[in-house]
């Protein structure tokens, strides 16, 4: 171990020493390979990074970085190859070799190195190959990942090198799959067979499609080595059965989740009021309308501003839900189809004045870059962000509006209104009051629930309309007036739903789930937990 | 006082009839706009609309035609598939239209096309379709399918792709298109366990469970692409997922049918970078005439933050090649003006020039763009010359037999080659 150690060093010192023997070749080497880069074609630039590649030079890795994200430009006056970065209306540009600053300049002066998708995997390849030698332990793992899925043999040298000089465990067993992945697809029968072997149950998409790739008939010569990858892939394949179940488990929940905060404001205007507030997906439109302007106004302040869009969508379409119900829903209590027409009515006039107001093309919200992106346990069971921000974003809503029903006097009195009208206000309790003030308590949770969508879906006039069918179903399904009833309703829908989509399909899914809950109702009129309340005297 | 008051009414009644008597004498030629500015559409059609108005300013402002101002009447049928024929009906039957430049989705056009035939109007259609339609009175200034989804099936199979995802959103267009693709893919030798066929509902955005299924399908060793039929709003939550989950644009390529400029400018494009589509026109294009176009359209919508898209330029080159026909048959008269615009040519917006074939469709050139940050197109691949619109597709063997041609001695929209007849039917 000690004398490999030495050995490297050995090899490391001589290539050190190599580069100061000859600095001035390989520097213009370098040069020339990267204004290589700006080639009329796409083949052309492609072999301009295998030159590079061969030349292994870190220095290179800044100007393929901009290469692939789009920050590679050509300075039309000098025909120099620049790295460019927005800045206000102009660019700021530095060498994409020494990173010297340029100065700014005007757009016009500037012509991209466009990129297309195969480029951008040949430059990835490269990035990766040049990064196993980087500082720091992420970067490393980024580019052995990047050589299990594309590396070739003759990458092999460089990356055993990589893995004994390794410190990081993690680090190292990655770079030990992208060994036996490059290994599986090339050199003598043993070899091959023996790295197939070594990935049976590496749980890694990249890994899977390599042994896919194998096992076909198309791809491979060699029978032997076919079938032992068909195998590996299946037994790698079940075992990953049991996250892929957790994954189906995990999808109905965040679904579930969803149809919670979209539903959970009409459990309590409808479950626990009896009013079949239309408008209701209008309140989660105006949420995700106040994140939209509230982020025009911050928009360098991404987090801050969904801070704010919390409390400020609760307040505009709570104060809305408020208007609405002094307005015209106190005058229509228990004439229900009334309520239901009006409220229809009231909800088309705010979808249409969202149109004139916003237009009618969809707003775009931007979402904080750590809500995207994934948990990844292995190759069946990863985490989105988003969906586990969503998930415990509802749990601490629900905690919260628990606690207000639970400890505050408000909550007290709307309980106390619901379960006894006459009593309530027998007590000196304002029923009135309490009326309006439940229904804009109802009307700003869904606002908070559009802030929410709106870092799922789009933020338009017509997003309320999507919410709303699915509202009322949830609501019904778990028992009119009951807040924990909603919870368990929209969890076992959402499970269910996810449960049945991958055998059914998304629309035969849903078609399935809505007879169901006809049939339940059938059988339960008023859901899986009913309470007795205003809406249940009636 | 008050008889003063009866008689100061009377004279504004006068002479308010005596004004529209005035410009009804001076004659217009009335240019009908079917889109919707409400409901559902109106997040597409609007700009549509706005785009006729624009056309029909820039033709006052060269003097007309024929000696005569254009006047635009506008209706608004609200997304309301039925309600476009009525307001087919009274663009025709009340104001006595020339012509109508109007719809979007497939159903409204179904819905309007008897009126259309039935009153002899002459209606321009916009937008990229299923194709499998040839109307005497109507001319199809969108893609056919071999002029978008066939290419596009091209241009990944030249990248190396062999197993494909045709995922849509559930009605019409994309069931129709993925029949054809389907049959296309099996004539080229893809074997059907190769092909997943997924639909989904409209707005649908719960995404997980089909990105996954996606993943999983990509993981089986053969480069994989999604041909992408997904309609408007579902778009950006299927585009967050595929992101979410990892899956980028050099791994599993989506090309989409129906994700334009206008799309893109109402989401947040970084998920999307590296994804495809396949379109005749992108505001990017580097074109003379596409650089005056798109200054014109900000000068006429005073936002300089306007985006420019297909189905625009689709209006456009209608527009346009209406005057023509018109100017060439020195009158408005449908069957005159019909008769005069085949082969009519009109530069298009990326620089070659569109023909009105005897079909009803146009010769257009294909491209094929990758989504860039800035939710703007970079052409990777586009077809040398113009494509022909095909009415009826070749990868259907009940239409194969098909063709349209609306000169004579055909004659009609679907005149089958064995029997030598058409059937009957008008469209």
């Amino acid at each position: 171990m000690r004398l490999r150690f030495r050995l490297s060093m050995l090899v490391v010192l001589f290539a050190v020493a190599l580069s100061v023997w000859v600095p001035q070749a390989q520097a213009s080497a370098l040069e020339g390979a990267v204004t290589a880069l700006d080639a009329r074609s796409f083949a052309a630039k492609s072999k301009a990074v295998d030159a590079l590649e061969a030349l292994g030079e870190p220095d290179a890795l800044p100007a393929l970085r901009a290469m692939l994200e789009g920050m590679l430009f050509r300075e039309k006056a000098s025909k120099r190859v620049v790295i460019a970065e927005k800045i206000g209306g102009e660019y700021k540009i530095s060498d994409a070799l020494s990173g010297a600053e340029l100065g700014q300049v005007k757009k016009a002066k500037l012509k991209k190195v466009s990129v297309n998708n195969r480029l951008r995997g040949r430059l990835q390849l490269a990035i990766g190959s040049l990064a196993l030698n980087a500082r720091d332990a992420e970067t490393r793992t980024k580019s052995a990942r990047s050589l299990t899925k594309q590396g070739n043999i003759s990458m092999l040298p460089a990356l055993d090198k990589a893995i004994a000089a390794e410190t990081e465990p993690s680090v190292e067993s990655t770079m030990r799959i992208a060994r036996h992945a490059i290994q599986t697809k090339a050199g003598n029968q043993a070899d091959r067979l023996a790295a197939i072997t070594a990935l049976d149950g590496v749980l890694d998409q990249d890994v899977m499609f390599i042994l896919g790739t194998l096992s076909q008939k198309a791809n491979e010569a060699d029978p032997v080595v076919r079938a032992l990858a068909a195998a590996t892939l299946a037994s790698t394949e079940s075992s990953g059965r049991f996250y892929g179940a957790a994954e189906t488990l995990f999808f109905g929940i965040s679904l579930g989740s969803v149809l919670l905060l979209a539903a959970v404001g009409l459990a309590i205007t409808f479950g626990v009021m009896g009013v079949i507030n239309m408008a209701h997906g209008e309140m989660i439109m105006l949420g995700a309308y106040t994140t939209y302007v509230i982020q025009q106004w911050l928009p360098n302040a991404i987090e801050v501003s969904l801070a704010i869009a919390i409390p400020a969508a609760f307040l505009v379409s709570g104060a809305v839900g408020m208007a609405i119900e002094r307005g015209v829903i106190r005058l229509l209590y228990g004439r229900p189809l009334e309520t239901l027409l009006a409220t229809f009515g009231i909800s088309l006039i705010l979808q249409q004045a969202v149109r004139v107001i916003f237009s009618p093309l969809n707003r775009s919200v931007i979402t904080p870059d750590w809500m995207s992106g994934a948990l990844e346990v292995n190759a069946a069971l990863s985490f989105t962000y988003n969906r586990l921000t969503i998930v415990i974003f509802t749990i601490v809503l629900l905690a919260g509006i628990a606690a207000l029903l639970r400890y505050t006097a408000f909550g007290l009195q709307m309980r106390a209104v619901t379960q006894n009208r006459q009593m309530a206000s027998v007590m000196g309790i304002r029923t009135n009051w309490i009326d309006a003030l439940t229904f804009g308590f109802g009307s700003g949770i869904a606002g908070i629930a559009g802030v929410a969508l709106s870092q799922l879906t789009n933020v338009g006039p017509n997003l309320g309309q999507q919410y709303i069918v699915d509202s009322f179903m949830v609501v019904v399904f778990g028992g009119v007036g009951n807040i924990w009833g909603t919870v368990l309703g929209a969890m076992t829908l959402g499970v269910a739903n996810k449960l049945l989509e991958p055998w059914a399909g998304a629309v035969l899914g849903k078609i399935f789930i809505l007879i169901f809950i006809i049939l339940f109702i059938q059988k339960r009129p008023s859901g899986m937990f009913a309470i007795k309340g205003r809406a249940a005297e009636n | 006082m008050r008889s003063s008051t009866i008689l100061g009414l009377a004279t504004t009644a006068v002479i308010t009839l005596g004004l529209t008597t005035a410009s009804m004498a001076a004659e217009t030629i009335k240019v009908g706009v079917l889109h919707s500015l409400s409901g559902t559409m109106a997040i597409s059609e609007t700009t549509l609309k706005d785009t006729v108005l624009m056309l029909v300013e820039e033709q006052n402002k060269k003097g007309g035609l024929l000696g005569k101002k254009l006047e635009a009447v506008v209706v608004d049928p609200a997304s309301d598939w039925p309600l476009f024929a009525e307001k087919a009906r009274e663009l025709l039957e009340v104001h006595k239209v020339d012509v109508v430049f109007g719809n979007w989705t497939s159903v409204s056009r179904k819905s309007v096309l008897p009126v259309f035939e039935e009153l002899n109007g002459l209606l321009f259609y916009p937008v990229q379709y299923e194709g499998e339609e040839s109307s005497k009175n109507v001319f199809y200034t969108g893609a056919a399918p071999n002029q978008q989804a066939i290419p596009a099936v091209d241009y990944l199979m030249e990248e190396g792709v062999k197993r494909w995802v045709l995922a849509g959103t559930d009605y019409v267009y994309p069931r129709t298109t993925n029949k054809i693709l389907e049959s296309y893919l099996k004539t080229k030798g893809v074997a059907a366990t190769d092909i997943m066929i997924n639909y989904t509902p409209f707005g649908h955005s719960d995404w997980q469970t089909i990105v996954s299924d996606i993943k999983a399908f990509g993981a089986a060793g053969k480069k994989t692409a999604v041909v992408s039929t997904i309609n408007g709003d579902a778009n950006v939550p299927f585009y967050k997922e595929l992101g979410n989950q990892g899956l980028k644009a050099q791994d599993i390529p989506v090309i989409a049918f129906s994700v334009g400029e206008e799309e893109l400018s109402g989401m947040d494009t970084t998920a999307l970078v590296g994804h495809l589509a396949a379109w005749n026109y992108f505001m990017s294009a580097e074109a003379e005439v596409n650089a005056a176009f798109i200054k014109i359209w900000h000068a006429f919508i005073k936002d300089d933050k306007r985006v420019t898209n297909d189905p625009m330029e689709a209006h456009y080159i209608g527009f346009n090649m209406w005057v023509k026909a018109v100017e060439k048959a020195g009158t408005t008269d449908v069957d005159s003006v019909r008769s005069a615009i085949y082969g009519v040519t009109y530069p298009n917006l990326t620089g070659g020039t569109a023909v009105m074939n005897t079909n009803h469709h146009l010769t257009k050139p294909v491209l094929i763009g990758e989504i860039q940050a800035d939710g703007q197109f970079e052409t990777v691949w586009q077809t040398t010359g113009g494509v022909i619109g095909d009415a009826w597709t070749d990868f259907l063997p009940e239409s194969a037999r098909l063709v349209a041609d609306w000169t004579a001695p055909i004659n009609c929209g679907n005149f089958n080659i064995d029997s030598g007849k058409c059937s009957g039917q008008n469209y």
